[in-house]
């Protein structure tokens, strides 16, 4: 039955790559790979389309106006919101829209901080988090007097859950973790992190930047109080994303931003605040944004998730094979549960050097720190070479990127 | 020879490369030949932080009032860009190497490794270089 399924996908998967205009593109002179999905995704022309059909057809500022043009926008905007609670398994007014991931842990950080850290409370974060998840929780522990304390990374790339049993306390107010890692591509057991963090009262905030790409999350069933997602890692546009927060938390914590939109009434005597989600979604938002967002969630939808989660599973273990074809090659990140991509650091060779001689062969990877600088430190290596997967890449990017591989190593040796 | 027939040379030399595994080859080798930067030299003082790769960089002045670089880098093709730009900016007047107009970088179709993302410190490098050039030009 997989073998079956594995064969009509491959089919399918050769006319998925026809919606990605960028595909075409060449590069140096080679037709383009793209290998830094993880970093952002490319777009289907549906997405490209719905920006364009917006702007050509609907644009209007959205649920203010009394005229037609305003009502068909709020409409579509609304719409993208309740196609995402749907989707997580959330209520619709539990959907926040952001600017992205970085935008939403920044809004929990700050309101967090104000309405429920005092001196002394820890927070819990993980070694091998993104710059995003760690600077807003520094900023906000600084202003506050908290603590943060960090879960170790074990040397397979996974969390060392036992470690993180003893870190929870009493003083533990927030437990904020990555649901995939985007320098490893470790699956983080996300649903039994909350569970022990809700042991002892404190949230679980989850970010899920690289999973919303690669499977349905639903946050009924992982139990998470608090997850965000960007947009563009998902096949949309740059600039919008989401905060999902329950709803007893979202009521609880004061505004982040002020501005129109988020009021309900205002004075100079004082303001009244919007309910949700409006409370935290000040000023105009990314109407387009949101709205070519639908689409993205239409498009990946009509392939199914779970298929396209097959599909990148087909192909990197195909990558993750043909990596051991080279010379010197240390995998970073060996973790039994992993996503589409494969870090690495070839012996004796700068990330760099490797990424700008396969760059001029057409292959777009990351190289460096991946803004994850700690989580580097602790791996011991200045940089790894770090090549992510989607559903529209193919067999044939895969092999075109070992032997560039190959071909820069032994250009560099 | 002056900066500007140092350039012109370059840019000869690297339109006789055919393909550009013949000239990151060429660069590579650059690199490998690179004369370190003295030991004592290569210290957080003289570090030019690249989001990727490290620049080590320091300058003298000699008794004729020209100016000697010595550098360094921890991947091999930022070195051998160094290389290039060091060649062309060496044993120069602290004047000429602030004027200096490094055309040839895009000339030999290297312009990426100068790209604003500071991926591996070149673009500070140079600003760097030009620093140093007026500085000794102040105290000349």
């Amino acid at each position: 039955m997989i073998a079956e399924a594995g064969h009509k996908t491959s089919t399918d998967f050769m006319k998925v790559r026809d919606d990605f205009p960028i595909l075409k593109t060449k590069v140096n002179g080679f037709p383009l790979v793209y290998l830094d999905n993880a970093a952002s995704s490319q777009k289907p022309q549906q997405v490209i389309d719905s920006i364009s059909n917006y702007y050509s057809n609907f644009n209007a500022n959205i649920h203010r106006g009394a005229h037609h043009l305003a009502n068909l926008a709020t409409e579509m905007f609304e719409s993208v919101r309740e196609k995402l609670a749907l989707r997580i398994g959330a209520s619709k007014h539990e959907v926040i829209f952001s600017s992205g991931t970085t935008d939403s842990i920044n809004l929990v950080a700050t309101v967090i901080g104000h309405s429920m850290i005092n001196a002394g409370d820890e927070i819990i974060l993980s070694e091998m988090e993104h710059h995003s998840n760690i600077v807003p929780w520094q900023m906000m522990a600084e202003r506050q007097g908290a603590v943060i304390r960090v879960i170790p990374v074990l040397d397979n790339g996974t969390l060392d859950i036992d470690a993180y049993r003893k870190l929870l306390n009493e003083k533990t107010k927030v437990v904020s973790v990555v649901h995939i890692s985007n320098s490893l591509g470790t699956l983080n057991p996300v649903k039994e992190m909350a569970r022990m963090a809700h042991e002892y009262g404190a949230l679980f905030m989850m970010d899920a930047a690289q999973s919303a790409a690669h499977m349905n999350l639903n946050v009924q069933d992982l139990d998470c109080d608090l997850m965000a997602f960007s947009a563009h890692k998902m096949c949309g546009p740059t600039g919008t994303g989401v905060l999902y927060g329950k709803e007893k938390w979202l009521e609880f914590f004061p505004p982040f931003r002020g501005g129109g939109e988020m009021i309900e009434q205002v004075s100079f005597r004082g303001t009244t605040f919007n309910t949700l989600p409006h409370k935290f979604e000040a000023g105009t938002p990314d109407i387009a944004g949101v709205i070519a967002f639908g689409a993205a969630l239409d498009y990946l939808d009509s392939i199914g998730m779970e298929t396209i989660a097959a599909r990148e599973n087909e192909l990197h273990l195909m990558q993750e094979q043909r990596l051991l074809e080279i010379d010197g090659l240390r995998m970073i990140g060996t973790a039994k549960q992993k996503s589409s991509l494969s870090s690495f650091v070839i012996e004796g060779l700068h990330p760099f050097d490797i990424g700008s001689l396969i760059d001029q062969m057409g292959i777009a990877v990351r190289t460096g720190h991946h803004c994850t600088q700690p989580l580097m430190d602790r791996f011991k290596v200045n940089g790894t070479v770090r090549a992510s997967l989607a559903f529209y890449n193919n067999e044939e990017d895969v092999e075109r990127f070992i032997e560039a591989l190959k071909k820069a190593n032994s250009m560099l040796r | 020879m002056n900066i500007e027939h140092k350039q012109q040379e370059i840019v000869e030399e690297f339109s006789m490369f055919e393909d550009w595994m013949q000239k990151y080859e060429y660069i590579i080798e650059l690199g490998k030949d690179l004369p370190l930067i003295e030991k004592e030299n290569k210290d957080d003082e003289h570090l030019i932080r690249g989001c990727q790769s490290k620049v080590w960089l320091h300058a003298t002045v000699d008794a004729d009032g020209r100016v000697h670089f010595s550098a360094d880098s921890d991947a091999i093709i930022t070195k051998g860009m160094i290389a290039l730009i060091i060649r062309v900016l060496d044993s120069e007047k602290p004047v000429d190497i602030v004027e200096a107009d490094l055309h040839f970088v895009k000339d030999i179709g290297l312009m990426q490794h100068l790209s604003p993302t500071r991926s591996n410190g070149l673009a500070s490098m140079i600003k760097q270089m030009k620093y140093y050039g007026l500085a000794f030009q102040a105290s000349a």
